[in-house]
């Protein structure tokens, strides 16, 4: 039985009998014991998963109606809430929190018979770039033990990349899913603001983070869109998408399509590597029949600084409910009046975390918004607008998806800013709420590159069809693990 | 000159649910903690649901302040940490970009006057906090989260109250108001509430809070002018602070905290989408809305010439006004109005009376039918009102059962007449001789007869036997 598969393999090969839901379970969990000892992708894992597995194959075998998953096995990110297991946020705040109710997107998984394997790791309550700000410890690069998977969903990204699953959901604050999607080789998906429910997603920056696929292949993606997406009564955010097969037409091609090169995002601070990938995906997109051109977005500069301002503002809010009195550290309340006692109890959270929230308490503050955080909300209506007029003359805008390869643990982790700079191509999709996906493109050296298109609003379907062109242009090799 | 301007914050307790999630808006008949779930607990993952209803009812609130009411409306983030607060952070509204709240530049009038009404917002009721053993010098401190999220209307107006009898006299119109369209019960304990602030010439504004009830507030307002008034006197500044009420001690306290200082880093609340107030939204409302208090009361004086203090009773209060406009005809309006305002009133003076009488209209009717047909007296007609209250029997079983009914029968009343006579010598001959004693002698026949006989004939009876 070979892990390395898709789900819509995985799908025909149950149908036809080759294996049951059960074995490939059975199968993915042992590959779990056998690996991530040292990729550390997981936080922890689905007691009931084999039983689950068991159950569906039983659907099957009588002919009663079955999900369309057929129990494929699936992680999340642990940052989305399933009752009955811990969602930790790779916090020791929330070490033993177990939520009262299960997130809508595994609702949906549930409903359609997929298996969760587990809880995968994170930067803590998702802040960070490479996993190392989780307080359980860092996730491993599956192509390169020695380097960071991306962050803040380097779980969910290592546990798709090493076998340990077939696909799992992270979530996209920033580039959150699509930073270690190109760090470990695989297919992650940011779709447009309010497709997705964020109900029992924990909240870091809410109006502009989305969960998002992660997957082997952009068919996959495309497949999970179609189980995970729509409306939710729990989320006055989400939007109607009138529910699109996006699978549909997912080969008919880009032909004719118009694609522009963000000028900003490929012109300095790209390694050489990530340079010359960029310039042969251009190549590639054009032996397509799409053309390319330069465009400049000149608000893009600004988008790190702006999305930092926002981001620690809404983090400052929504983290401000850990007050250390419902769920917590263990920590003596005794000989402290209320204030004393939360800030102190608040002083454990991570070095990242931490950082955030003191940032969160400044720039929105009296007497500092006007310079900081309403200057920041300004970037963002004025990005808006840039890309909006920037999709009225393309279909795609490209740019690499990260600025670099995967680095050393440790080699940029005391230096705030340089990883900051990490989300420079990836900020903006979040900022405008356009959906964006990240392609696996070259494996150079040993280590992935991985190239980002974004589309319109509500433009998934189309975005699948350039990534899916994109994706059959290349040919990469097995992980090495 | 005085100024005294009013932040009053009213529960949107008609409504079925809270204001993010579907747990009851009427949480008094819980169990601490057990109206709760994950949205008004604000556990991770959680995200509020708009109920839309709210929006309405507070538009309509609006509209009944003569505020301006915007096309859109937006939620804000107030941050700050407080254990009744589940998220630390509070969902309300704010203006600061322009109209974002439901409403705005409002009026109310009172006595003549126009109070100005700033602002109105929408917002969610923190949880309570319980002082174990009622004091906040014990070490235990309990929350029960039953009233987190309860829809509250927070009306802010401009310092235009001159003397704290004006504020009365505006939070009676104001929860009559509320009442009346039927979206709040101001009598509910802690239902409405409301803070103060106050200035005197020449000094700094000074804001009270903690303030229990509307009784507590008119106190509190002005025990805070005569202590400004004293500072004054005696050249001594007055702080700008916010003070407490000592409920106890009926006094304000410096509060030691410094809640002016605070900054609460208001920002958007992104979980909750802008909400568009359509116009046909905003027209069914105005349509739908209950007639004012002021123009029931306009017409009550014009169509039926009642006098303009019995129409203001009836029409500020739903539950008398609801009587009247179920028993009132063309004919009898007048006697109705006065019926309820001299006698009904009496008898019903509190909401738990309201809630337990069982007067209907149609009593109310009956009587007035009764009293001038001559069937009863007025006398009688008070008697058989408090039987109706406690039994809701109809009111011909009432005065059969109490023998109510009036005596106009003359040979019936020379009957009894006669025997006061005998018995009564020397009054008799008194009333000859002094015409203006004769009264004694009609009493005397009243006190025979219950009250029953008819008093203008009895008179005229009487009469003409001392002329026999």
């Amino acid at each position: 039985m070979n892990l390395n598969t898709s789900i819509l393999q995985y799908i025909e090969d149950v149908k036809s009998g080759s294996f049951t839901s059960e074995e490939f379970v059975t199968e993915t969990l042992q590959r779990i014991k056998d690996v991530d000892e040292n990729v550390h992708a997981y936080l922890s894992l689905n007691d009931s998963a084999i039983n689950d597995a068991k159950s569906i194959d039983k659907k099957i075998s009588s002919g009663e109606k079955v999900g369309k998953c057929y129990g494929f096995p699936i992680s999340i990110k642990d940052n989305i809430c399933i009752t009955g297991m811990k969602t930790t946020c790779a916090s020791k705040i929330l070490e033993n929190f177990i939520a009262p109710y299960t997130a809508t997107v595994v609702n949906h998984l549930n409903d359609e018979d997929a298996v969760i394997t587990g809880k995968t790791n994170l930067d803590e309550f998702a802040m960070g770039l490479t996993t190392e700000f989780s307080a359980f410890g860092p996730t491993k690069n599956p192509w390169n033990l020695d380097c960071v998977p991306g962050g803040s969903s380097g779980g969910s990204a290592a546990s798709v990349a090493a076998n340990e699953c077939l696909a799992s959901l992270g979530s996209d604050t920033g580039g959150s899913v699509r930073n270690p999607a190109s760090f470990c080789s695989v297919v992650g998906l940011k779709p447009t603001y309010g497709l997705i429910s964020r109900y029992g997603l924990i909240s870091y920056a809410n109006s502009i983070e989305q969960i998002g696929p992660m997957t082997k292949n952009v068919k996959d993606s495309a497949f999970l869109l179609n189980v995970i997406s729509g409306q939710d009564v729990n989320d006055d955010t989400t939007i109607d998408n009138k529910n699109p097969d996006y699978l549909q037409d997912i080969e008919s091609g880009i032909e004719g399509k118009k694609i522009g090169i963000i000028k900003e995002m490929t012109n300095d601070g790209l390694s050489s590597e990530v340079s010359i990938a960029t310039k042969e995906s251009i190549q590639d997109f054009e032996s397509l029949g799409a053309s390319c051109d330069e465009i400049s977005l000149p608000t893009i500069p600004y988008t790190v600084a702006a999305y930092y301002t926002i981001t620690s503002t809404e983090a400052g809010s929504n983290l401000a409910r850990y007050d250390n009195i419902r769920y917590g550290y263990e920590m003596e309340s005794e000989g402290y009046e209320y204030n004393s006692y939360i800030s102190k109890s608040r002083m454990k959270f991570g070095p990242e975390v931490t950082r955030r929230i003191i940032l969160g308490g400044f720039v929105p503050s009296a007497g500092h918004a006007g310079k900081y955080f309403l200057k920041a909300l300004k970037v963002k209506s004025k990005l808006i607008s840039e890309i909006n007029n920037a999709f009225e003359k393309f279909d795609y805008l490209i740019a690499p998806t990260a600025p670099v390869q995967p680095f050393q643990f440790g080699e940029k982790i005391d230096d705030p800013v340089t990883l900051m700079l990490l989300d420079y191509n990836t900020v903006t999709a979040n900022l405008t709420g356009k959906p964006a996906i990240s392609v696996p493109y070259r494996v150079s050296n040993g280590l992935p590159i991985g190239m980002q298109i974004m589309a319109n609003s509500l433009e998934e379907k189309s975005l699948f069809q350039a990534a899916y062109a994109l994706e059959n242009k290349t040919k990469l090799p097995e992980v090495p693990l | 000159m005085t100024k005294i301007g009013l932040e009053i914050h009213c529960q949107l307790t008609k409504l079925e649910s809270k204001l993010f999630c579907s747990c009851k808006a009427n949480y008094r008949e819980f169990e601490p903690n057990h109206n709760i779930c994950p949205v008004c607990m604000g556990l991770p993952g959680s995200l509020p649901r708009l109920n839309q209803k709210a929006v309405k009812s507070a538009t309509s609130i609006a509209m009944a302040l003569n505020c301006q009411t915007p096309e859109k409306i937006a939620f804000f983030r107030k941050n700050y940490f407080y254990p009744d607060l589940p998220k630390n952070f509070q969902i309300t509204q704010l203006n600061v970009y322009g109209d974002m709240s439901v409403g705005g530049e409002g009026y109310v009038e009172v006595e003549g006057k126009k109070i100005k009404i700033r602002r109105i917002q929408l917002e969610e009721d923190p949880g309570r906090l319980i002082y174990e053993g009622a004091s906040d010098r014990t070490k235990i401190t309990l929350v029960d989260y039953n009233r987190a999220g309860t829809p509250l209307v927070e009306i802010v107006t401009d310092p235009d109250f001159e003397n704290p009898r004006q504020v009365r006299v505006f939070l009676n119109i104001l929860s009559d108001l509320l009442e009346n369209l039927g979206v709040a019960e101001p009598g509910l304990e802690g239902a409405m509430r409301a803070d103060g602030n106050v200035s005197i010439e020449g000094g700094n504004k000074v804001e009270i809070k903690n303030i229990g009830s509307f009784h507590d507030l008119e106190k509190a307002l002005h025990f805070e002018l005569t202590r400004q008034q004293s500072l004054s006197e005696r050249d001594i500044e007055i702080a700008m602070e916010t003070r407490h009420w000592d409920d106890r001690r009926k006094i304000t306290i410096s509060s030691r905290s410094k809640e002016e200082d605070q900054d609460y880093r208001y920002f958007l609340e992104n979980d909750i989408p802008w909400v568009k107030i359509e116009q046909d939204t905003r027209d069914a409302l105005k349509e739908n809305m209950p007639e004012s208090i002021s123009s029931k009361k306009e017409r009550y004086v014009k169509k039926f010439d009642i006098a303009p203090q019995v129409a203001e009773i009836i029409a500020s209060d739903r539950y008398y006004s609801k009587l009247f406009e179920g028993a009132y005809s063309e004919h009898n309006a007048k006697d109705i109005a006065n019926l309820i305002t001299t006698d009904v009133i009496g008898f019903i003076d509190t909401k738990e009376k309201q809630q337990t009488s069982k007067i209907t209209p149609k009593h109310l009717s009956d009587l007035i039918d009764a009293i001038n047909a001559k069937t009863i007296t007025r006398n009688s007609a008070k008697v058989a009102l408090q039987e109706i209250m406690k039994s809701g029997k109809d009111t011909k079983t009432i005065l059969k059962e109490m023998d109510l009914g009036q005596v106009s029968d003359s040979s019936e009343i020379n009957a009894i007449i006669s025997q006061i006579f005998e018995d009564e010598k020397q009054a008799v001959i008194d009333a000859k001789e002094r015409p203006e004693t004769v009264n004694f002698l009609v009493g005397k026949v009243m006190q025979k007869t219950k009250g029953k006989a008819d008093p203008t004939k009895t008179l005229e009876l009487i009469k003409s036997k001392l002329n026999q």
